[in-house]
């Protein structure tokens, strides 16, 4: 249970960074996914590049529009930031789900985006808000939306030679709200199934649009559009008062997850009924009345 | 391996300026027990499960075996052997896992300490679900969990009653 041998570089500025890329390498950031790889023997990259001590990508930039996570931006940073919270509620309410407190102090937003993990929240979380990943390489710099960035299980956009280098959660539109629902085995394992849920509504406050995003169904995060679904027959009724079951049975007739040692198909898909529905009702609570 | 590249790796353990030669790849937790000779931290899954090798940097509780010790240089480490205020007294923390019996084989202790005594700094007077919560990366396979929340409890209220949290 130790590390293989690998070149080790730690840059001091982006620009290094991306040099040493160029050579080849794998990134460590927070290494709490890593690491554990590193460990097991199960990953052996020729280089590691160590970007924590690169300053400035641990920027955490809150604005209207949105939440930038820089690249070492550790999940507890994002968690506590109140103004990240009033900005995208939704960040904290997935990060309480990954690993325990004591990884989240280490772990980085962007390196979970990057890990591309099927069964990770943060996927999803950035898919359900049509976010984006910035990457730069030593020949330019892009922005790959989270619709393209996620690529299959464990594998993102992201070319060799690319860091990625922040992550934006766009801010929640008005009278919109968020909920995230998962059932683990075990608290703070990886989750059998997830959903991230938004619902907006309308000027009546009545729902206008309902979205849902599930991790652990698919290779990459599976996005649906509940709205059909979720205001068809209930004309008038207030956000609280709403039936989900036919949102939650539209989605469980659209995911077709896998079996596996965790858990088989059918109990993976009857929990995409049931986690839907929570948070779907608890996105519509936290839908505030009012603009935003 | 013969040739791999050795570093001098520098940090601050325990308010002591500590030093050694090691590759790259050295995880911090084995850094910490075999070239600094702190034994005190224990390595049980080294995959960052069972949380008995969490130690502080800057303050805030890491796995030392999800870290490596290069990263970790110059940075400020503390360890189960550093908690104590360095009277001979033990930290409330300490005196109170000894008090309410949230030690039994002690293999996990010094991770559960190192926790512990963040999350109190953080949060003086925890819930029982926010301990649970607090001390969930951390397994005791004797499963003494009863006391051990009974310990953080009772670690509140002596830092408390001491005032000033030392």
């Amino acid at each position: 249970m130790k590390p293989p041998p690998f070149d080790y570089r730690a840059p001091r500025t982006l620009e290094e960074a991306l040099e040493d890329l160029a050579e080849g390498g794998k990134v460590l950031a927070g290494g709490q996914s890593l690491i554990p790889l590193l460990n097991m023997r199960l990953a052996a990259p020729e280089r590691l590049i160590d970007i924590n001590g690169v300053a400035s990508l641990d920027a955490l930039e809150v604005t209207a529009a949105g939440v930038r996570a820089g690249a070492l931006a550790r999940h507890a940073a994002v968690e506590r930031s109140a103004e990240a919270a009033a900005v995208q509620p939704l960040l904290r309410q997935a990060l309480r789900h990954v690993a325990h407190p004591v990884i989240r102090n280490r772990g980085t937003v962007v390196g979970s985006l990057a890990h591309a993990d099927p069964a990770a929240e943060l996927p999803a979380v950035l898919a359900l808000l049509d976010g984006h990943v910035e990457a730069a390489s030593a020949s330019g710099r892009r922005t790959v939306a989270a619709a393209d960035f996620f690529t299959g299980p464990l594998e993102s956009a992201l070319r060799p030679e690319e860091l990625a280098t922040a992550a934006f959660f766009p801010a929640l539109p008005p009278r919109t709200g968020t909920a995230f629902a998962e059932l683990a085995r075990r608290h703070g394992d990886y989750a059998l199934v997830g959903a991230a849920a938004l619902v907006t509504l309308d000027d009546d406050l009545r729902v206008r649009a309902a979205r849902a995003a599930y991790l652990g169904v698919a290779d990459t995060p599976v996005v649906l559009d509940l709205t059909g679904p979720a205001v068809q027959g209930q004309e008038g009724r207030p956000p609280g008062a709403v039936d989900w079951s036919a949102a939650a049975a539209h989605a469980v007739a659209r995911v077709n997850p896998g079996g596996d040692i965790h858990a088989g198909a059918d109990y993976r898909r009857h929990l995409v009924g049931v986690l839907t529905g929570r948070a779907l009702a608890e996105a519509a609570r936290n839908a505030p009345p009012g603009g935003t | 391996m013969s040739g791999e590249p050795v570093f001098e790796i520098t940090m601050t353990v325990n308010g002591v300026r500590r030093g050694a030669r090691a590759p790259a790849r050295r995880l911090l937790s084995d850094f910490l027990r075999h070239d600094l000779g702190l034994t005190g931290t224990h390595v049980g899954c080294e995959h960052g499960v069972c949380g008995c090798c969490t130690v502080l940097m800057d303050g805030d509780p890491v796995r030392s075996c999800l870290t490596l010790a290069i990263t970790a240089a110059g940075h400020e480490i503390t360890t189960v052997e550093g908690l104590a205020p360095g009277d001979g007294e033990p930290s409330p923390v300490q005196r109170a896992f000894q008090e309410c019996h949230g030690l039994q084989c002690g293999f996990c202790t010094p991770g559960f300490l190192c926790t512990v005594t963040a999350l109190l700094r953080d949060n003086p007077r925890p819930t029982d679900e926010e301990v649970l919560e607090g001390i969930s990366g951390n397994l005791c396979r004797c499963t003494g969990y009863q006391n051990i929340v009974a310990s953080v409890h009772r670690a509140a209220e002596l830092i408390a009653e001491s005032g000033d949290g030392s």
